[in-house]
């Protein structure tokens, strides 16, 4: 009897060790990214960064503020795109079609799109869009990060709407109202701050993709507002220059990915503000 | 024995007749008759899952809203039949209210949770709006409660004031029928006592079905009880002659409590 506890004592301690070593490879790998960033992104970070343009092979200094407006206005269209979509998809799937076979087919396809590879996104949209309509553009750039945040809001606006117990959903029609209304008014606002958690999270997961812009936006050495020409962005010119053998470029690289982080930390933060004043109510 | 109780003489807002219940294969209500009388209170008692509860979500086709369940037979509702798949089931439940177990208030303020369901089928000034709101609220005793804060969300209220804002909320639409589903079983006794006051007072206007778990409840609030066991209409009546003199054995050892 007490050699079967002492056993699992010893057992017992192996397992917390080993857990311990896992965690810390983890930590360790984690902070090491940290640090580097941190120390190479800050040295790197000047109001240059903000106010002047990607420069040219071989010229001094030079700033992200076309990449920085670029990789703007690519998100936001991106994430206008994603939102209606998402939301509108996600509602049709938790409360239309529950048991339907072009629900599950849907289902099935989102979660497809979820793991698909950012590549193959950026592939087809080129294919499909920058081939057919004759250039690289900011449209296609925003198309192509749409389709990678389109399932993630999906998911959660359907797991959300999920949650809802099923006696508000009843009180909604118990009063006579039709289907649209219940969704629209009752549920979707019942689990609002969780919606809005998705939208978040899908813009932190497109903030850095780089392989969907490379076939679509491309990049722009010029400062453009225009959504129809090829466009500057963060995660490409972090690419090119990184890659690059002048010491500028390469700073710029490492102030450029310095801002993604600080921006995915950002909307993380903002994820946890909404959730809390959930809370509150 | 007794699966014709009709209630002949009253005037009757809901007559049900030979209805049958099923969830997907299982025979949740089996040939059920009888007549809800018009501004009366009907209870509903019986052991958990005697189908009293599935009775009551028939009157508003609540079970619609899940395939596999259906209803057969005939539920009369001023001279049309509610379970007729031409009804539209929006209409019968903007005429027949229900308030649930649990308050459930819409996640809006208090005002919105009254305006909601009269918006849909009525387009009301502002100030006839608000008359209206203070109407409802007044007619459910939560008036003087919430009356300086209703911009605040109906969600920041006691469970008590949730359920008479869901009262509230059912009596603004102007429906013939309210169906209350145990509305106080999730209560405490002070608010129950103000909930049961609260059915006292509707039923002059409006006709009133109510299922509970408390025997006490339906002996003291409603005209006629009915007893159901095992998805059957055992006894109706008279609540205070099916309370003191049961005319069948099995209605007999349910209220005095041998079983159930």
């Amino acid at each position: 009897m007490f050699s079967l506890y002492a056993r699992r004592v010893w057992i017992n301690r192996v397992g917390i060790a080993l857990s311990m070593v896992a965690m810390s490879l983890g930590l360790i790998g984690l902070m090491w990214i940290l640090w580097t960033l941190f120390s190479k992104g800050f040295a790197a970070l000047s109001l240059d960064l903000f106010t002047q343009d990607t420069p040219a092979p071989g010229s001094e200094g030079g700033g992200l503020r076309n990449a920085i407006v670029g990789s703007g206005l690519i998100l936001l269209f991106s994430m206008l795109i994603a939102t209606p979509v998402g939301i509108l998809a996600g509602i049709y799937l938790a409360e239309y079609g529950r048991i339907s076979k072009f629900a599950s087919f849907t289902r099935f396809m989102t979660d497809i799109m979820l793991s698909a590879p950012s590549i193959v996104i950026g592939l087809f949209v080129y294919a499909l869009f920058v081939a057919t309509t004759g250039g690289f553009s900011g449209w296609a750039g925003s198309l192509a990060l749409a389709l990678i945040a389109i399932p993630v809001v999906v998911r959660t606006t359907e797991n959300m709407l999920k949650l809802v117990q099923t006696s508000l959903r009843e009180a909604a029609f118990a009063v006579g109202a039709p289907r649209w209304q219940v969704s629209l008014k009752v549920t979707l606002r019942a689990v609002k701050s969780g919606v809005v958690t998705g939208v978040l999270l899908a813009m932190a997961r497109i903030t850095g993709e780089t392989a969907p812009l490379l076939f679509t936006a491309l990049n722009n050495q010029f400062f453009s507002a225009n959504m129809s020409e090829p466009m500057g962005n963060l995660p490409v010119v972090i690419f090119q220059f990184a890659l690059s053998p002048y010491d500028n470029w390469i700073s710029l690289a490492w102030g450029g990915a310095l801002l993604i982080a600080f921006l995915v930390l950002a909307v993380n933060i903002g994820v946890r503000v909404v959730f809390r004043q959930k809370d509150k109510r | 024995m007794s699966d014709q109780a009709t209630i002949s003489s009253q005037e009757t807002a809901l007559q049900v007749r030979n209805l049958s219940f099923y969830y997907g294969d299982f025979k949740g209500l089996s040939n059920i008759n009888m007549d809800i009388a018009r501004n009366k209170v009907t209870a509903f008692i019986g052991p958990s899952g005697c189908g009293k509860s599935t009775l009551l979500r028939t009157f508003n086709r609540m079970y619609d809203l899940y395939p596999g369940q259906r209803a057969e037979g005939e539920i009369l509702f001023n001279g049309k039949n509610l379970l007729d798949k031409k009804q539209d089931v929006n209409l019968v439940r903007a005429k027949i209210g229900m308030v649930f177990q649990k308050p459930t208030p819409f996640p809006m303020t208090i005002y919105e949770n009254i305006a909601f369901g009269v918006r849909l089928y009525e387009r009301l000034s502002k100030s006839a709006m608000d008359d209206r709101v203070e109407w409802a609220l007044k007619k459910a005793a939560l008036w003087e409660e919430v009356k300086d804060k209703l911009q605040q969300n109906g969600l920041s209220l006691s469970g008590g004031q949730q359920q008479r804002l869901c009262i509230a909320r059912a009596v603004a639409v102007k429906p013939d029928v309210v169906l209350l589903d145990e509305p106080t079983s999730a209560l405490d006794p002070i608010s129950t006592a103000k909930i049961e006051e609260l059915i006292y007072e509707l039923k002059n206007e409006y006709t009133i079905a109510i299922v509970t778990h408390n025997m006490q409840q339906a002996a003291r609030i409603s005209d006629y009880t009915a007893f159901m066991y095992l998805g059957e209409l055992i006894e109706m009546g008279d609540t205070d002659q099916l309370f003191l003199k049961p005319k069948i054995k099995q209605t007999e050892d349910y209220i005095t409590g041998r079983f159930g």
